[in-house]
């Protein structure tokens, strides 16, 4: 091994080295506030002592990068490291059950992480860990891509104004239950428009354009070779925003991922002001009062959505096969695909064997148990749950009003259940008339 | 008499502004009532629901980006003939030639910006239960918005001719192909196709209406500039207009009560 890194580049290091930067910069704020704020040890070294040293390790390995980096000391993601995320974060469902936990994590554990000197950590493992990731060359093709840099942004931001969002409510909670007045009651007098508002319009127009020129010059947007209908790229992928719907094409026909899903997630949005009978929380952040309608909504929008885009968009390699962060995109890998219908798991493990036939009535009874099924599951859940577990929104929505919201509960569902019976059972599809081009 | 006195004495700019500069307490209420851009806000608001730790001014951003991409747009539609045969060139040129080839840059960064503030203002707006009464048409205004806006970026996607945008839209639109009843590869359509007459086929259904072919070709090219440069920035500029009137009918930005 005579070059480790061979892809290593003086204009990468340069790269990086503007990475520790801003990392830096950022840290010597932090220590400058720490230093304000958080006080001293028992013996009198003031905590922000500990900052001081990690910020002045970032700054050193800034400049490191940006002088004459040695090829045999280089501060780089750590190859067993490396495989070994490879190896056991290499699938689909797991990402996606990893990321519900996550979600679970983020409300159980609101009061902790929405500490400003716990968020302030978690942020720099995450610059680190991704700093880190970019001294790996496939990670670094992958993300670099000049049209997916905004959704690697899009990550920071929505976790940023996630925490803003947990913190406001946590507090607000609190105040509800010690009887004080909201937040957004105190301090909260009339003011003129002008100068108020309009001067914070002004400066964000300001800020927001100087944004997207420095954005603009940084980065130039991406133009390929010209379009041609006989070289199809592998993979092919939708724009990013909708890469989401196409990971669930892994699951179910374009008919439901790309038609009747986009449909009840519209349909759904359109009619939750209308489902959510709930009267408090109106105007102001909380958690406690909404804790059902938040945990819904946050859970369509982080693992349903913003994960799926990122699997999509990072994780989908050639065939719409999984690879791992730091994977070379093969496009040689085979995954063996040997799912099949319930149909055929119900007759052969009946011993009866698949009814034949091409007439409708052969097909209606061979996919019998998976129509069964899907009826059952919209039709005859929604009362039963009525009668049991939601008893409590059946009787103050009535019934027009909890069908839909039942249903579409249930259609939330339907993805994360469907990629566990893939994965359990291999299992194609719940209804599989492909004659009629009608599966499910 | 300086200068800047000098010049709002003139009678040109009282012509234009109708109001004293906004130095006082009057004159900042008249300010706020006679000028058509400003004329969108109340007089006076409610401090908190100017906070940006309240609104993120999402909204407001969104709006922003959708002018940044109205005025960018419309310089690069002077460079751009959506042509099969200048298409991409003439993307190419704005790449390597025009003096105003950044445009291009701001107009695609913009574009993706957009969408993701749309997100976030949609999620700001749940977190503090704004959809809820009296807001609620409001809500549903706003998730039109959010499917235009989608649709605009998707659109615009196709038309610098290139493989990423050919192949971005074969993707999305091979989805049309699927509808139940109206694509020829979705459950369905068969039952339109009874008793010897061929309603839906590959040339009439849905996915031929979206590209106006059965491929990703020059009809589908005219199709998508007009709705990116003039059908979609329409009917977006009346739902802002209605969703912006809608907030103050509504009483302003959302407030505990
Ligand atoms: C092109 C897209 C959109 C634009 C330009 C826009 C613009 C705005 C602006 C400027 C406000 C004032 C308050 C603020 O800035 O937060 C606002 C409020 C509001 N928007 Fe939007 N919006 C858009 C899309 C949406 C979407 C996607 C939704 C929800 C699905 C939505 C729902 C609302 C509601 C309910 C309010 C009232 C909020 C309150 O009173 O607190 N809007 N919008």
């Amino acid at each position: 091994m005579l070059n480790p890194h061979p892809d290593l580049t003086p204009s990468v290091l340069v790269g990086l080295g503007w990475f520790y930067l801003v990392i830096f910069l950022m840290n010597l704020l932090w220590t400058i506030r720490s230093f304000k704020v958080d006080g001293e040890y028992r013996n009198g070294m003031p905590k922000a002592s500990l900052w001081a040293v990690y910020t002045s390790i970032v700054m050193m390995l800034s400049f490191y990068h940006f002088t004459y980096p040695v090829e045999g000391f280089m501060f780089s993601m750590p190859l067993a490291f490396k495989d070994f995320f490879d190896a056991y974060f290499s699938n689909p469902v797991l990402y996606f059950f990893l990321t519900i936990l996550g979600l679970w994590a983020m409300i159980q554990f609101r009061e902790w992480w929405t500490k400003p000197t716990v968020a302030w950590v978690l942020l720099n493992c995450s610059l680190i860990f991704m700093t880190l990731s970019l001294t790996d060359y496939d990670f670094r093709q992958i993300v670099g891509k000049p049209d997916n840099v905004p959704i690697v942004a899009m990550l920071f931001i929505v976790a940023f104004f996630t925490w803003i969002y947990f913190r406001r409510a946590v507090d607000n909670d609190r105040r509800i239950d010690e009887g004080r007045p909201l937040f957004e009651q105190e301090d909260n007098d009339k003011v003129l428009v002008w100068p108020d508002l309009v001067y914070t319009e002004l400066i964000c127009m300001v800020v927001l354009t100087a944004v997207l020129v420095f954005w603009g010059i940084a980065l130039q947007a991406p133009l390929e070779e010209p379009a041609s209908s006989m070289k199809t790229p592998n993979p092919s992928k939708a724009p990013w925003y909708f890469l989401g719907l196409q990971e669930m094409l892994v699951y179910f026909d374009p008919w439901l991922a790309g038609v009747v899903l986009p449909s009840i997630i519209l349909g759904g949005l359109i009619a939750v002001p209308y489902i959510d009978f709930n009267k408090a929380g109106n105007g102001y952040y909380s958690f406690k009062e909404r804790s059902f309608a938040i945990t819904t909504f946050l859970f369509g929008f982080m693992p349903l959505w913003v994960a799926l885009i990122v699997l999509g968009t990072f994780l989908r390699g050639p065939n719409w096969n999984f690879f791992g962060i730091y994977e070379y995109w093969d496009v040689h890998k085979v995954e063996a695909a040997n799912n099949v219908n319930l149909s055929e798991f119900f007759w052969n493990g009946l011993g009866l064997g698949i009814p034949k036939g091409s007439g409708v009535g052969d097909i209606l009874l061979r996919e019998s148990p998976g129509i069964i099924l899907t009826i059952v599951y919209f039709a005859a859940l929604p009362p039963v749950l009525g009668l049991t577990v939601l008893r409590k929104y059946f009787v103050r929505m009535g019934v027009l009003r909890f069908l839909v919201f039942s249903n579409l509960i249930l259609w939330m569902a339907i993805l994360p259940i469907k990629m566990l019976l893939r994965w359990a059972f291999a299992l194609k599809y719940i209804v599989g008339i492909p004659e009629f081009f009608f599966n499910i | 008499m300086s200068v800047g006195d000098y010049i709002r004495n003139s009678q040109i700019w009282k012509s234009v502004f109708r109001h004293p500069a906004p130095t006082d307490r009057r004159n900042r209420v008249v300010v706020m009532l006679t000028n058509f851009f400003l004329h969108l806000h109340p007089v006076s608001i409610k401090q908190q629901g100017i906070a940006l730790s309240y609104t993120w001014c999402m909204g407001g951003i969104t709006f922003f980006l959708f002018l940044v991409e109205t005025i960018t747009g419309v310089l690069l539609m002077f460079y751009y003939r959506p042509t099969l045969e200048w298409a991409f060139y003439d993307i190419q040129a704005l790449r390597d030639v025009q003096t105003l080839g950044i445009m291009r840059e701001i107009h695609r960064w913009g574009a993706h910006a957009m969408v993701i503030t749309v997100w976030l203002h949609m999620y700001r707006v749940f977190l503090t239960g704004s959809y809820k009464p009296p807001r609620e048409f409001n809500w549903v205004i706003g998730v039109l918005l959010l499917v235009l806006t989608l649709l605009l970026s998707f659109t615009g996607y196709l038309l610098p001719w290139d493989q990423l945008a050919i192949w971005a839209i074969t993707v999305g639109s091979n989805m049309a192909k699927a509808t139940p009843g109206l694509g020829t590869e979705g459950p369905g359509f068969q039952l339109f196709n009874t008793s010897g007459y061929e309603l839906i086929t590959n040339a009439s259904d849905a996915k031929f209406l979206l590209l106006g072919g059965r491929f990703v070709g020059e009809a589908t090219l005219n199709r998508f500039y007009i709705l990116h440069c003039v059908a979609i920035p329409l009917v977006v500029s009346g739902l802002i207009a209605i969703h912006f009137w809608r907030v103050r009918k509504d009483g302003g930005i959302s407030q505990p009560l």
